[in-house]
């Protein structure tokens, strides 16, 4: 092995620990912190690892903290950025199923988040209540929203506002949930 | 002629009525476009000269903060119209509608990428742990160093349970209320939009006074006196002062918030290395 080929195996292996293993309450980590442990060219390693990852069906998922910019991010934008290991392709009902959703729950996640994007971003957590009692029992819908506000799916203010949260940005491709949920 | 006085009146009335409706466009996600800006605007021009008393002044200003916080949703509403994910809400309302559950799970897995996330302990963390647990002595051993003390009962008095800190020499409503007078001066001083970093808060020289202050500022929060603000994504903590202790919460679900105050994190702020 050519010492440059060793230099980014081992930074591979370093960053697979940092991005895979939970070093925080929440999964992910921060690009000054991937700096911190992989040096300035941290960017280029996670080039490497998330074509590495393509054959496993995963990847190396990029939130900047406000919206994506239009061009090549900076250096300041990646390091305030938080890096996640998601999956690439889709999951079939059965493997969610596996993963612990029930489709109850998983359909009104997947309400819940078309009907904030809709609303821009924002709205008010009886309007959420109303539309998902429709089709889920009334007792199961506040402690589902709870549930989806705990996972980090959502957040709420102090005036019972909903809003999309850290994991929402993380998971889910809201272009392509729309453009779909449009098609139909 | 409508007497000054009246018109006063009238003018208050009105600027009551324009707050009203920007706070229910702010707070209800309405079409931040039903509020006419250059009429309001006229109709702060028309009344600004009749205003007198600061009251009248306050409210006036008030009317402002209110109408920019509009003109900002409307240049969010715009900015978001113009970006790819604009869609008709009240389409994409009746799709949400119609939609059956199976149909909209297919559709959301296909925009969905779950995290993949290991809690397992490693290897080396295993090993670490084994060597730990082979170098602990049983604890009949550990705790034969200890033998039962004789005790001499006796009537304590406030001196000395002041001394072994059961007691304070202050009622503890009384240092409450004096901690909560040097959060509010704190905030003044050094914070920002009427919060303060927890750590710049509760931090201090040693840090037995840390642990101190920070006891002290979880029965502020507990007790209403003040509030956590907490950015998860920034993992900043902020403490808020309130004006008056908010004792009634009303629906709000109470949750609470564990803070880790170790040594090591304290040395860390110390170093500036803490938030």
């Amino acid at each position: 092995m050519s010492k440059r080929k060793g230099y980014y195996a081992s930074k591979i292996k370093r960053a697979t620990h940092m991005l895979f293993y939970r070093r925080h309450k929440k999964p992910g980590v921060k690009g000054w912190e991937l700096r911190k442990g992989l040096g300035s060219d941290y960017p280029k390693v996670l080039k490497i690892l998330d074509d590495y990852l393509k054959a496993l069906d995963l990847q190396v998922k990029t939130v900047f903290e406000e919206e994506k910019p239009a061009e090549k991010p900076t250096v300041e934008e990646l390091d305030r950025a938080r890096f996640y290991v998601t999956l690439r392709g889709e999951l079939t009902s059965k493997e969610a199923k596996m993963i612990g959703w029930r489709i109850d729950d998983l359909a009104g996640l997947a309400i819940t988040i078309a009907y904030i994007i809709s609303k821009r971003g924002k709205t008010p957590r009886k309007e959420v209540e109303e539309l998902l009692r429709d089709k889920l029992p009334g007792w199961k819908v506040g402690l589902n929203i709870d549930r989806y506000i705990r996972y980090g799916y959502l957040t709420q203010d102090e005036n019972e506002q909903l809003y999309l949260d850290w994991r929402t940005r993380a998971e889910v491709d809201q272009k392509a949930l729309i453009d779909l949920l449009l098609t139909k | 002629m409508q007497s000054k006085r009246e018109s006063m009146k009238a003018g208050r009335e009105k600027l009551q009525r324009i707050i009203d409706m920007c706070k229910s466009v702010e707070d209800r996600s309405l079409d931040p476009f039903l509020i006419d800006v250059d009429q309001v605007i006229n109709t702060l021009k028309e009344h600004f000269p009749e205003w007198e008393i600061p009251e009248d002044l306050v409210l006036d200003a008030e009317t402002i903060h209110h109408l920019a916080s509009v003109i900002k949703l409307q240049s969010e509403w715009v900015k978001h119209r113009s970006t790819s994910l604009y869609t008709d809400p009240f389409l994409l309302e009746e799709k949400l509608v119609r939609i059956g559950k199976e149909e909209m799970v297919e559709t959301f897995l296909k925009a969905w990428h779950p995290i993949v996330e290991l809690e397992q302990i490693s290897l080396h963390s295993l090993a670490e742990a084994l060597r730990y647990w082979e170098s602990l002595l049983p604890l009949k051993e550990r705790w034969k160093g200890f033998p039962p003390a004789e005790f001499e009962t006796s009537l304590a008095t406030r001196e000395e349970l002041i001394k072994e800190r059961i007691l304070r020499d202050k009622a503890f409503s009384e240092e409450l209320e004096n901690f909560w007078q040097e959060l509010k001066s704190q905030v003044e001083e050094k914070g920002e939009e009427g919060k303060i970093l927890y750590w710049d808060f509760v931090g201090a020289e040693t840090y037995e006074e840390t642990v101190q202050r920070a006891f002290m500022t979880s029965f502020l929060v507990t007790y209403g006196y003040a509030t956590l603000e907490i950015h998860p994504l920034e993992e900043e903590i902020f403490v808020k002062p309130h004006e008056k202790p908010i004792t009634k919460i009303g629906k709000k679900q109470l949750v609470s918030i564990p803070i880790a105050v170790s040594a090591e994190d304290w040395m860390m702020w110390k170093k500036g290395g803490l938030k």
